[in-house]
């Protein structure tokens, strides 16, 4: 390659030539499509609403005074009464204001003069129709103000509203008096921005608590090494659906058997201390500190039972915990005063407690199942011969492969309604069962296939997908599964924030240095230990790092989720927008300003502290 | 006794690591593996704890077929087996005493060691193996705020953490000045000769060679081009295990 010694040819000015047009057609139909219009913003009745508005969002509705006001109501005749009107003298100890010329034609100009008023006072000065001069009616929009004598001085054009009667021209001076105090916009948007925070805070703890598991599924140099044995996989994927089964049965007659003894708070607190000491002994006993050699058969069945009953005991224990918050946070509420909130959360996490149990226990049981059943699967096709892993590896992959797409074939169902059972049911099932003895043919019986590759891609997928959805996107679901309000900001930015936080953390965790993972291997850890070992120290600081970041964005996230009725003080924004209110607006957008640069900075400085 | 038959490893892109390679270790001997960057040092190591999956071949060890066990039975062989690296392979942001105990995983409940719980004798046991490398005083410091030579000293401690019957040691001094080496590689002379253990190290100097090893074998382009006495590399076999081109330093 010689590029320096061409000469430029005609050709290369015409490239050059046609990549401007390109560039130029392309600008140009993109502001067709964009609809660019200096015109529009010349318009009058755009400049004047313009101008309206850059003023209201210039005076924040935040600070208030109490008025003092004076009124007074001139006389006046709107065209001259035959015989010249009379007006009387005015009472000239208060305040009062006098209109020169006593009386004139509609659209004539008068000039009131007033005295007497408050120092500096302000305000409108306007017709008042009619004979009647406690009439509330006004017309006009002119606006004096007093010097410091309590003197000024206005002009009026006449309304067209002749009568043969009196009529009267109203001042309403008034001044501020005292301190400024916070205006209810002030008082409301302090309210809506605290909520702002703890959206914010909430959904980056929740999401970073469940990113971090999904971050090592969705890391290629963890997950590249994993590979098992066709009846493994096949054996382990029955078990999840069969433990899960098996949990939430087990998880309920457990709380079924714990119901009676929930209400009293000393049973209580009694099982909520006493139930940790055995399960450590129980634990203890159960999981010996060292495996130098294998234990013989019945000490190992034995260690199991004693682990299932120590699972059940756990959960009722949990059941025990649920109680044991409500029961105090419902009998403290009325005890703490202004700290009930303390209180209420006690019973709020006595809920989640109950909630999650059976999905805690469900997934416990899937995973125990599932592991139970691949290790069974893999011993087998380590230890049997060809013939019996064929067989074994034939029925097992169809079994799965009808039970995974028998439950899609469910949630088709579910979903659409189609209620034709041979698309749904019957169909998947055997379709699913042919594609797993297909596995299972063209698979050599003791090959591995790589799982772990497997599971990556499908996390990545899934993971890429959820993050596509806008957090804003996701916040009108949650709105209609949970109702309006800050709950629905929560799971919504929550659920965002672990798919993206997932995905960057499962980058950190690509890129650790390979050498301690290797070392750790080689002492003959297994891969859970070279993950806590090896992976979790060198992933730290990145860590902390992108959870400051995604706190950063979910304050500014949590402003706007209320636009879509996600809680926050996007709620109260978007209202008085939409009310014309933009001194009110003004005064929210100032107060997200602030606690988006406050957040920015406290973040940065945590982020240095921590890395 | 550790016996390798034929053993091949073709990588992925069809680089021929090691090419029917076969000798054997008798039990307690200091064995150097010499040969030029990129002769298959590392992969001959490597398989033998199975950090990396031999192609063909076999490997006994004391009569387990250490290339056909399961990842069961292969966490058992490894936790017998110790491993010392050219770049140390400690983790940087944790202590010296965890790292040292990490030793110890192959050993302990998977289920406690989660939680970073030690046995106590595990305890005691990782501070005496600082002790006896020298650098008992730093078990509370972070790993990189060590030397290279006391962060090696770390490697070695973690090592014999597994109560080892073998250390590989992968171009141990590679990354030390010639003193440190000299005292790394005293350490490793130690432990085999006090405790009996089969050492496999990778080693670049001829005089390191001389001083601590039992035997040598050479390997040129995967291939096993020598085995022998340290005494009996002569200028012919040098250039045989190095090319033509080399000469001697050292």
């Amino acid at each position: 390659m010689n590029d320096k010694n061409q000469k430029p040819s005609i050709w290369k000015s015409i490239r050059t030539g046609l990549i401007f047009l390109i560039v130029a057609v392309i600008l140009a139909y993109g502001f067709e499509i964009t609809k660019i219009d200096l015109e529009e913003l010349r318009s009058e009745q755009r400049q004047q609403s313009l101008i309206r508005v850059t003023r209201a969002l210039a005076q924040p509705d935040i600070f208030e005074y109490e008025k003092e006001t004076q009124t007074f109501t001139a006389p006046v005749y709107v065209t001259c009464p035959t015989g010249g009107a009379v007006i009387a003298e005015p009472d000239t100890s208060g305040p009062y204001a006098i209109v020169t010329p006593e009386c004139a034609e509609p659209g004539e100009t008068v000039t009131v003069e007033g005295f007497n008023f408050f120092p500096n006072s302000t305000g409108p000065v306007r017709f008042v129709p009619g004979n009647d001069p406690t009439n509330v009616v006004e017309l006009g929009n002119e606006t004096a103000l007093a010097d410091a004598d309590g003197h000024f001085v206005a002009t009026l054009v006449l309304p067209n509203r002749p009568s043969e009667d009196v009529q009267f021209i109203r001042a309403t001076m008034s001044r501020n008096v005292g301190a400024p105090k916070f205006t209810q916009t002030a008082h409301d948007t302090w309210e809506k921005i605290i909520e702002t925070v703890f959206l914010a805070l909430l959904a980056t703890i929740l999401g970073t608590l469940l990113a971090i598991p999904l971050s090592f599924i969705a890391a290629r140099n963890l997950m590249k090494s994993v590979r098992s044995p066709l009846a493994s996989i096949s054996l382990s994927t029955l078990g999840w659906p069969i433990g899960i089964a098996v949990g939430i049965l087990v998880v309920r007659m457990v709380a079924n058997f714990t119901e009676p003894f929930t209400s009293n708070i000393l049973v209580n607190l009694v099982s909520v201390v006493l139930i940790p000491v055995i399960l450590t002994f129980a634990i203890r006993w159960a999981l010996p500190q060292d495996d130098v050699a294998s234990p013989p058969l019945g000490l190992q069945i034995a260690r199991l039972g004693v682990l299932f009953l120590s699972a059940l005991v756990g959960f009722f224990w949990m059941y025990q915990l649920a109680g044991l918050f409500m029961n105090v946070g419902e009998s403290s509420t009325a005890l703490l005063g202004s700290f009930a909130f303390l209180g209420r959360f006690l019973i709020q996490l006595g809920d989640i407690l109950i909630v999650t149990t059976p999905v805690l226990g469900a997934l416990a049981a899937g995973g125990v199942f599932s592991n139970f059943l691949g290790r069974i699967g893999q011993r087998a096709s380590e230890k049997l011969n060809e013939g019996t892993v064929k067989t074994l590896n034939l029925i097992a992959s169809a079994a799965a492969g009808a039970t995974v797409l028998g439950l899609l074939g469910w949630l088709v169902e579910w979903l659409y309604q189609i209620g034709r059972p041979a698309y749904t049911q019957t169909g998947p099932i055997v379709v699913g069962a042919v594609l797993g003895l297909l596995l299972a043919i063209f698979t050599k019986a003791k090959d591995t296939l790589p799982t772990g590759l497997v599971i990556y891609y499908v996390t990545r997928t899934i993971l890429n997908t959820l993050r596509s959805v806008e957090a804003l996107v996701m916040a009108i679901v949650f709105v209609i599964a949970v109702g309006i309000g800050p709950f629905a900001g929560v799971m919504a930015l929550g659920l965002h924030t672990i798919v993206s936080l997932a995905k960057l953390y499962s980058e950190q965790v690509e890129s650790i240095q390979a050498g301690p993972l290797e070392a750790i291997t080689a002492t003959g850890a297994n891969r859970l230990q070279t993950i806590v070992y090896a992976v979790v120290p060198q992933i730290v600081p990145p860590y902390i790092s992108y959870t400051m970041y995604r706190w950063d964005i979910n304050v500014r996230m949590s402003t706007i989720i209320g636009f879509v009725g996600g809680g926050g003080i996007g709620f109260l924004l978007q209202q008085n927008i939409n009310l014309l209110n933009y001194r009110a607006a003004s005064a929210q957008m100032i107060a997200i300003a602030v606690v988006v640069s406050i957040m920015d900075y406290v973040s940065s400085v945590m982020r240095e502290k921590a890395v | 006794m550790l016996q390798v038959k034929n053993l091949t490893k073709i990588y992925d892109g069809g680089v021929k690591a090691l090419d029917n390679v076969t000798f054997d270790v008798p039990k307690g001997q200091f064995l150097a593996v010499i040969g030029l960057s990129g002769s298959g040092k590392s992969t001959l190591l490597r398989c033998i704890n199975r950090l990396i999956d031999p192609t063909a071949g076999q490997i006994l060890w004391d009569g387990d077929d250490i290339t056909t066990a399961t990842p069961e039975e292969m966490r058992r062989i490894r936790r017998k087996i110790g491993m010392v690296f050219q770049h140390f392979n400690l983790v940087h942001r944790s202590k010296v005493i965890t790292n040292v105990l990490a030793g110890r995983l192959g050993y302990v409940n998977p289920a406690w060691s989660l939680l970073n719980r030690f046995p106590k004798e595990d305890m005691s046991k990782a501070l005496k193996q600082l002790e006896r490398v020298g650098i008992a005083d730093k078990a509370h410091q972070r790993a990189d705020e060590l030397s290279g030579g006391q962060q090696q000293r770390v490697g070695i401690a973690r090592a014999l953490m597994q109560d080892p019957n073998m250390i590989l040691a992968d171009e141990p001094v590679a990354s030390l000045d010639p003193v440190l080496a000299h005292s790394i590689m005293k350490h490793l002379e130690e432990i085999n000769k006090n405790d009996g253990v089969t050492v496999l190290c990778s080693l670049h100097f001829l005089d390191l060679v001389h001083r601590y090893a039992d035997r040598v074998i050479a390997l040129n382009q995967g291939q096993l081009v020598f085995e022998g006495l340290p005494s009996e590399i002569d200028d012919k076999k040098f250039k045989d295990i190095y090319g033509r081109d080399a000469e001697r330093v050292g």
